[in-house]
């Protein structure tokens, strides 16, 4: 057995104790504490009491809802950062989270919430995300061909155009619909409607296996596009497929859980650092890290100004960005070092 | 019985404002053979058109017998490794890099590399001397020993023919030779066919038994170094005074060039002569 997989190994059974371990602490924690050792025997003995339904309603959902949007997000990250070998792409720089809120405004302004039900709501962001992604896609493939800075700077333009279109509906419509708007935009894991909950899981999980028949390209592609032609990888199909698993996958995320940003900026980023360049151990290790970082995320927006929320977006801004400040700091001080 | 390992027929290639033209050329089994030319004659042009990297107009690539526009990606990939002039690998260790010589070999599914591929790439990394940094990140390699690692991961493809674009050109003197050298003897002791663009006519002169010399989209002439280095045949194509005579020591033709200034006193002195 070669050193290396041990080596990922053991990364990856720490990061699993760490997911298990924020998950157990997000469960216990909220405005009626429970102890870690007394949530296995509240669920053992089910429904009556008013802990199980606390964590049944309530908290499981949140924290299932957790994984599976901070593992997609991240997952979609490190998926477009590989294909664009741009460190600054993210799930959000094509426009997708624009198509989505673009078509949660509309729905608000025009009053579908109302009408229909609130299940509308998500449905008109995969539905705008999805419009976006198309666009994206047709625009910048040329006779089966694409051209991946066509590609960036098409999926750019279309997010200030979804963007803007939405600051004009924000811009006339009344303070309350403006009040709905900026809710969703801000990110919450609170998703009344469990059955969505479990698709965005099951999805999550999915994607990340199928992302695993493109570990090969990616590996290839970090030596440039030519180069990966050169290793008879088929550099157009793999763009184009890993586009589109990675753009539904923020598509769904947005549309379930709102904008919350940074997650797939910070976490692929954070494994890069930590674990070197190869997609082997970067896709599973960036899912496992996004699930845990929303997860703590979500513990500390809930917890901080308690009994009130704080949008989780701000926590994983604010965390985030602070604590891959000081690890990138930590790394560039190394190469330093290193180089002399 | 066909023992040409490339050949390219009435080759018609390019871009809107240059195009290759009438490029015939035949490459023998366990050959070593050089394009050379002016910068802007082509030949990186012809290169990308081998390698598949740009499309082709008319005429046709036979690697073999199997015509390689219809050669799928893998397979051209076991067959023709390229190393090309720029090497961009950045945080990839050495060994990881050269390992990825073995992707057109994995299945889809295959996530981890087997024993024989270890096997290979440590061979051919301990044939190019680069396994003493195998566990050295690519970018704190020189450029010499990067291109070394490039020579390795592209041999641990196992093709038929190896494809190079200018392996020499940034490097000084001891590498140079030291990475020719290195492809001289996998050329004449493993029998791989070597093709290779490169600028420096004496370097092509030494290592190239066929040349082949582009100028402005088509071949100038193709042949034994004897035969392409001579002295109308560089002036014709480089527009520079040059003289050629043979290497002492292999009996290669070498090529001298002139100076304007030597030229000038060349004339002077002949000048002074013809008035005694």
């Amino acid at each position: 057995m070669q050193k290396k997989y041990l080596q990922w190994i053991t990364y990856l059974s720490g990061l699993l104790v760490l997911l298990i371990a924020s998950v157990v602490l997000s469960l216990s924690v909220g405005e009626m504490n429970l102890g870690f050792m007394d949530i296995f025997s509240i669920l053992r003995k089910g429904h009556e009491s008013m802990e199980y339904t606390i964590l049944s309603q309530i908290r499981i959902p949140r924290v299932l809802l957790g994984i599976a949007v901070g593992g997609a997000l991240s997952l979609a990250g490190i998926l477009l950062q590989g294909v664009y070998r741009n460190p600054l792409v993210e799930p959000y720089t094509l426009g997708i989270s624009g198509g989505a809120s673009l078509g949660v405004a509309l729905a608000i302004v025009f009053g579908l919430h109302q009408l229909i039900g609130s299940f509308v709501l998500p449905v008109a962001g995969f539905a705008g995300s999805f419009l976006i992604i198309f666009l994206v896609y047709t625009i910048s493939t040329r006779n089966g061909r694409v051209n991946i800075q066509t590609m960036l700077l098409t999926g750019v333009m279309i997010s200030f155009i979804a963007s803007s279109s939405m600051m004009l509906l924000m811009a006339i419509t009344s303070s309350e619909n403006l009040h709905g708007i900026i809710f969703w935009i801000m990110g919450s894991l609170d998703e009344p409607d469990k059955s969505l909950i479990y698709i965005t899981l099951i999805l999550a999980f999915c994607s990340l296996v199928l992302s695993y028949l493109f570990v090969q390209p990616l590996n290839a592609l970090r030596l440039g596009e030519e180069k990966a032609k050169h290793l008879g990888i088929n550099t157009d199909t793999t763009i184009k497929l890993i586009f589109l698993l990675a753009s539904l996958l923020a598509g769904v995320c947005v549309a379930v859980a709102g904008v919350i940003g940074f997650v797939g900026l910070i976490i692929p980023h954070l494994m890069r650092l930590l674990f070197g360049s190869d997609y082997r151990i970067l896709l599973v290790s960036s899912f496992l890290s996004g699930s845990i970082f929303l997860v703590l995320s979500d513990v500390i927006a809930r917890t901080i100004i308690s009994p009130n929320e704080l949008p989780i977006g701000v926590i994983t801004g604010i965390v985030g960005g602070i604590v891959f400040l000081l690890m990138m700091s930590r790394a560039s001080f190394r190469t330093l070092k290193n180089n002399g | 019985m066909n023992t040409e390992i490339l050949s390219i027929q009435e080759l018609c290639c390019g871009y809107p404002k240059f195009q290759l033209s009438g490029i015939n050329i035949a490459v023998q089994k366990g050959s070593f053979a050089g394009i050379i030319g002016p910068n802007g004659s082509g030949k990186t042009t012809l290169f990308r058109a081998i390698t598949g990297t740009l499309g082709i107009k008319s005429g046709r690539i036979l690697l073999g017998d199997k015509n390689l526009r219809t050669l799928s990606p893998r397979l051209r990939a076991q067959n023709i490794a390229i190393v090309s002039q720029f090497i961009e690998a950045g945080d990839i260790s050495v060994e990881d890099y050269v390992l990825m010589g073995r992707i057109p070999y994995h299945s889809r599914f295959s996530f981890f590399e087997s024993e024989e591929d270890f096997q290979i790439s440590k061979k051919y990394m301990e044939l190019t001397d680069t396994w003493r940094f195998k566990d050295q990140l690519m970018s704190e390699l020189s450029g010499g020993e990067q291109q070394l690692a490039a020579i390795a991961r592209a041999l641990t493809q196992q093709p038929e023919l190896l494809l190079l674009d200018e392996p020499t050109s940034h490097l000084d003197i001891t590498h140079q030779v030291h990475i020719l050298n290195v492809l001289q003897q996998l050329n004449q002791e493993m029998g791989l066919s070597v093709l290779m663009v490169i600028h420096d006519l004496n370097l092509a002169s030494e290592y190239c038994d066929r040349l082949i010399l582009v100028n402005q989209g088509k071949i100038h002439i193709q042949g034994t170094p004897e035969e392409v280095l001579s002295f109308q045949h560089i002036e014709d194509v480089y527009q520079t005074v040059v003289v050629t005579q043979s290497n002492p020591l292999s009996g290669k033709p070498a090529v001298f060039l002139a100076t304007r200034k030597v030229l000038k006193e060349i004339q002077e002195k002949m000048a002074n002569q013809q008035k005694i």
